[in-house]
């Protein structure tokens, strides 16, 4: 066997062996998928998704949970997409570059890699316990908001640089200001990558459990809600309780939990994804 | 042509102002967390001393506040995860961006992108339902809820991270360098090794960074599958027993504990702990980033 | 009569790519007045000066003084900080050589100028779009389709619209940055004929893609390499009578 031969037999297993590693980071995403599904779809009904617990949860429905976590969701857009969209155009609008530019970069580079649970002890110290919000949906939607930022100024920013350089020099050359130009052209072009960007950080925040265990979460609460400074059940830590904390529960609740949970943020993930693609393809630039 | 420039440029001052201070936003809200955790976590510092921090006992009832056993299960767990999740998520990473056909790809990329977007919760779900039982009868051990099986998912958590970060690097490094090698008669997969991924490396450097960034951080799973007791790890023995990491202590007990009590603040400094830790790799990796940047700058000029 | 007055002017840019010294040119009214030399010789950066587009670009230092006489008798100092450049910019307009159309209807791309000027009224708006589209010969082409997507016409048209784009604001002065570079000898003679038509109302200010396009439509010339203004002259006389030999060398085609 000469050497290129023996080149190419170590090429071809090379690359086998890659595609056996990809395999492996992606078979056991299927299968988990996959078996929550199997799992998990005989515990949805009707009763499952639309009414309370009962006997210690054991059975009954997972509403209050449901309601929980759309509301989180909706408590964290509030906050986080005026203030991380206004961020992102500050930062690809405005900002020069110098010392405070990157001092605002790595503020956003930390606040990405802190610890979920440290969100958490934040969100005791500054909105539970001294804002005096107490353990509520308003204290745990800020505390999400805050985690989730990062992810909504680092993609709302990519999607506004994205824009052509020469839509922003036409637009002042016509006589506009920076924020007409902004408002008229760079936001209305970005608008579907900021959506993406946005609806990939709540996922995020819909999914979290240990920034919203001292701050909004309730272990066992039958009933909806009513106002911002309600305690709450959510999805998340509702399928931590029910899986680790109460015995005898029935696997099929778990499952069916689990079900619910990953919908909701697979849900979100396609939904980002089918307007970063249908965007991609109407682009005109 | 009637022109309302006073009006226009009050209105356009306020809101360059409005979306300047959303840009500082970021540093405030740095800042407050420090804040809230010094003020909330540095008593402890007064009311526990030094040598018991130190201490191999972490039994809170009895006053026992010593870091080392979540340390050191925090350090093991995270080790384990990085062994396993650093040549698997780079791996992917190379193969995604240098060997996969188009078709491959895109279904690869969505998929990582589902595994990245998992709620940990879930992963703790199947780790504790599956993965422990099928652990504990295959190695033969007294329980599935050891630090390895906490290793195993946090590996499957950081690899999204790790894959994603090294992809952008290979990505990045010109097509000319691959085109130069080839040219000079190397195969594919030499061209991978000696040219693709050394030109690449402060980048996957940043992915491993990272992916540990994210393991050591990382609760609920740890929480759920590592059976949570507080031991000293002092020999590799440790791994496949119960361990119990730092933020899981934290989200375990927090819940309990009377706010201002000795235990409250030693939580919180846990979480001075944990915060400087991600503070050092995160910024870190973006300085290898910002290094990197600058360099590709000088070759295109 | 003068419309704008450039006196001492220099330019460095931060990386000193590129720059000029001491331009001095008087710049006639209702007239084409064009910048010819090879490139590199400041020509754009000058144009962009005029209505401070410069600012945009990684300028590090100007001086000297360029000055616009508005049909309103008022003076207004150019490179002045105080001054207030979105007006200038509404006074002084600029279509560039690539046609960039603003991701917006053709209509759209038409009024934008206006609307943020701060124009509602709709029927002002609609005879705007239509006399800036007459004046760039492209009303017949479009006025069917006023409100498709700019981005679907074609290049040649699109360059028009960047033109009526800039007509449609009624700005004193046009500046055209290789307007044509772009574009086939139909679009380009298209293009042509609009700025003879309307240099009667306008003060045009163009960076020609060629010698003979300079030819072509000059009445005032003016001819830059590398950073310094050679010469300058009335109409034809630079091309058949140049006083500098660079000049000659250049517009003989000897080298640029």
């Amino acid at each position: 066997m000469n050497t290129s031969q023996q080149r190419n037999l170590i090429q071809k297993a090379g690359f086998g062996m890659l595609s056996v590693v990809a395999l492996l980071t992606v078979l056991p995403i299927v299968l988990v998928v996959g078996y929550i599904f199997y799992q998990g779809l005989p515990a949805i009904s009707f009763e499952f998704l639309t009414g309370l617990p009962r006997e210690g949860m054991r059975a009954g429905g997972i509403l209050p949970a449901i309601v929980g976590t759309i509301y989180l969701t909706i408590g964290t857009a509030i906050f986080s997409v005026p203030l991380g969209v206004a961020a992102a155009i500050y930062l690809s609008e405005y900002a020069q570059d110098n010392l405070l530019t990157r001092l605002i970069r790595l503020a956003i580079i930390n606040l990405a890699g802190i610890p979920s649970v440290v969100y958490g002890l934040f969100g005791l110290g500054l909105f539970v316990l001294f804002l005096n919000f107490g353990t509520s949906l308003l204290a745990g939607s800020l505390t999400l908001s805050i985690m989730t930022l990062p992810v909504i100024i680092s993609t709302a920013e990519e999607a506004l640089r994205a824009v052509p350089q020469s839509f922003r020099v036409v637009s002042i050359s016509l006589g506009a200001t920076r924020w007409q130009t902004i408002r008229r052209i760079v936001l209305p072009e970005s608008l579907p990558g900021i959506i993406t960007g946005v609806i990939l950080g709540l996922e995020r925040a819909a999914g979290e459990t240990a920034p919203i265990l001292f701050t909004v979460a309730a272990f066992f609460l039958p009933r909806l809600p009513d106002s911002p400074f309600d305690a709450s059940m959510a999805l998340p830590y509702h399928l931590f309780v029910i899986s680790t904390q109460v015995p005898g529960m029935p696997l099929k609740l778990q499952y069916g939990t689990a079900l619910v949970l990953l919908c909701f943020v697979l849900g979100m993930n396609l939904l980002a994804t089918t307007i970063r693609s249908r965007a991609r393809a109407k682009r005109q630039w | 042509m009637k022109i309302f420039i006073s009006q226009l440029f009050d209105k356009e001052r306020l809101i360059t102002r409005l979306i300047a201070s959303a840009g500082y936003s970021a540093i405030l809200f740095v800042l407050l967390i420090f804040y809230f955790l010094i003020s909330e976590g540095l008593p402890a510092l007064g009311e526990v001393s030094l040598h018991s921090l130190l201490g191999t006992r972490w039994y809170p009832i009895e006053e026992y506040y010593g870091l080392l056993p979540l340390i050191s299960g925090s350090l093991m767990v995270t080790l384990g995860a990085t062994a396993i999740a650093m040549p698997i998520g780079i791996g992917t990473a190379v193969f995604i961006a240098e060997v996969a056909p188009r078709w491959a790809r895109e279904i690869l990329k969505p998929l990582v992108e589902v595994l990245g977007g998992l709620p940990s919760v879930v992963l703790g779900l199947i780790g504790f339902l599956i993965l422990s039982p099928a652990l504990r009868v295959n190695l033969n051990l007294a329980t599935g809820l050891t630090a390895f099986t906490g290793s195993l998912l946090l590996a499957a958590i950081s690899i999204p991270t790790i894959i994603s970060v090294a992809e952008d690097a290979l990505d990045s490094v010109p097509r000319s360098y691959r085109d130069a090698a080839l040219a000079l008669g190397a195969t594919e997969w030499q061209t991978i090794w000696r040219v693709t991924l050394p030109a690449a490396r402060s980048g996957v450097l940043t992915a491993g960074m990272l992916g540990v960034g994210r393991a050591i951080g990382e609760t609920m799973t740890v929480m759920m599958v590592t059976g949570n007791a507080p031991v000293l790890a002092n020999s590799l023995r440790m791994l496949f027993m119960p361990a119990r990491t730092m933020t899981a202590t934290i989200a375990a007990e927090m819940g309990e504990v009377a706010r201002g009590s000795v235990h409250y603040h030693v939580l919180f400094l846990i979480g001075i702990g944990l915060f400087m830790i991600s503070l050092v790799v995160n910024v870190t990796a973006s300085a290898v980033v910002f290094r990197q940047r600058k360099r590709s700058e000088r070759i295109l000029s | 009569m003068v419309k704008i007055s450039i006196e001492h002017f220099h330019l460095t840019y931060s990386d000193g790519a590129e720059s000029l010294r001491d331009i001095t040119i008087d710049i006639p009214a209702r007239a084409i007045s064009v910048f010819l030399g090879p490139a590199g010789g400041g020509k754009s950066s000058l144009l962009r000066a005029l209505n401070r587009l410069n600012d945009l670009a990684d300028v590090r230092s100007v001086s000297g003084q360029i000055r616009l006489f508005g049909d309103n008798g008022q003076t207004i100092d150019i490179l002045d900080p105080q001054t207030d450049v979105v007006a200038l910019r509404r006074l002084v307009s600029m279509v560039f050589a690539r046609p960039v159309t603003l991701p917006l209807s053709i209509r759209g791309n038409l009024t934008y100028g206006l609307e943020v000027a701060g124009m509602r009224q709709n029927n002002l708006l609609g005879e705007a779009v239509e006399r800036s589209l007459q004046q760039a010969a492209l009303w017949e082409e479009v006025k069917d389709r006023l409100d498709e997507p700019a981005a679907a016409l074609s290049g040649g048209q699109q360059q028009r619209l960047c033109l009526a784009r800039s007509l449609a604001m009624q700005p004193e002065v046009i500046l055209l940055d290789e307007p044509t570079s772009g574009l086939d000898p139909i679009s380009t003679s298209k293009v042509e004929a609009s700025l003879q038509e309307i240099k009667n109302n306008y003060t045009i200010v163009l960076v020609p893609h060629s010698v003979q396009q300079a030819a072509r439509v000059a009445d005032h010339a003016a001819f830059f390499l590398q950073g310094e203004l050679i010469e300058a002259a009335p109409g034809p006389n630079l091309f058949i009578n140049p006083t500098d030999k660079r000049t000659q060398d250049y517009v003989e085609g000897r080298f640029g």
